[in-house]
């Protein structure tokens, strides 16, 4: 069975919510400590969100330096699938596995809401089982979540279609070009700040018109990862 | 002991919304000469002795660690004397 990392950091909160979401995605969970070098053969790795080192210094930057991130890098340039939510994408991008950074919201407030998403590129190790262009719902909270980048690092990104996500209706923390979640030039490394570990599971996630917290838009993104590795 | 202080600034082009709050502040304090607040880091950085090799390394840190390219420039790293205690 395909076994999927969820790295817990001083300070991550949603760690034991990823591990729910994949196993409700259909993989084995396995906790892996920030201190170790150790990845315990899993196949694929989650970066959860949280307040990793208090957000001290920046957000995700004394986590990027953790031990375990080496192995994280290592794997990553081999083609692993690496996912990043929220705090876990401030993480990728201090360990450059992405480019940009993630500056203060705009408004200056910490921000929570059910946010709609468009999945922009359906080619990456997370978003492949997504039909292209397809909408999503799934929790956004962060205050400090607004995606910027030089101009020319925002038009390579664009221009090779690595925004895999983008905020739609309203642009909650004044994200440049409205992206919420980009890939590597290879795909298999994924950043973005909305949850999608929190739109997993009937009963728990956002409102949807059909019920009450009833939306399960996340669980694509776990499914995707676990989609690459049943039909290999 | 001698301190190296390195400090790091938001991008002059990147909004700095601390920054923005605080003179948001002043401007409801009456404070209406003050044009802009932006708001950095500064780091004291306690070394045992400052050489060339110290300078290198801690010049290396500020760009690597303590400051993040993409969203922040290093404004200077300027060695303090030893402060004299009784």
């Amino acid at each position: 069975m395909t076994s999927i990392g969820v790295i817990t950091f001083p300070g991550s909160l949603d760690d034991r919510d990823a591990q729910r979401a994949v196993r409700l995605a259909g993989a084995t969970p396995v906790a892996l400590w920030h201190g170790e070098h150790d990845l315990r053969g899993v196949d694929a790795i989650v970066l959860p969100g949280g307040f990793s080192y208090g957000d001290y210094l920046r957000c995700g930057a004394i986590a990027s330096l953790s031990p375990i991130m080496a192995e994280v890098i290592d794997a990553a340039a081999k083609g692993m699938p690496v996912l990043g939510i929220c705090n876990g994408f401030q993480m990728l991008t201090e360990a450059h596995l992405l480019e940009g950074g993630l500056i203060r919201n705009d408004h200056g407030s910490f921000i929570c809401r059910d946010q709609r998403l468009r999945v922009e590129n359906t080619s990456t190790a997370w978003t492949n089982g997504f039909v292209a262009g397809s909408e999503i719902t799934i929790p956004l909270k962060n205050g400090e979540g607004s995606f910027i980048a030089s101009a020319e690092t925002i038009a390579r990104l664009e221009g090779e279609g690595r925004v895999a996500f983008r905020y739609v209706d309203v642009n909650p923390n004044g994200s440049l070009n409205d992206i919420a979640g980009i890939s590597n030039a290879r795909g298999n490394v994924v950043g973005l700040m909305p949850h999608p570990e929190h739109a997993t599971e009937e009963g728990f996630g956002p409102d949807t018109a059909l019920a009450m917290r009833n939306g399960t838009d996340g669980l694509t993104v776990f499914t995707s990862a676990i989609a690459a590795f049943v039909s290999a | 002991m001698p301190v190296i202080v390195v400090e790091v600034m938001p991008k002059p082009e990147l909004l700095d919304p601390q920054g923005k709050a605080v003179a948001g502040a002043l401007h409801r304090l009456g404070k209406s000469g003050i044009a802009g607040v932006r708001i950095g880091k500064r780091f004291e950085v306690t070394v045992d002795e400052v050489t060339d090799a110290v300078l290198a390394e801690v010049t290396q840190l500020a760009d690597d660690m303590f400051s993040n390219s993409v969203i922040e420039d290093v404004v200077s790293i300027v060695v303090e004397p030893s402060p004299t205690r009784a």
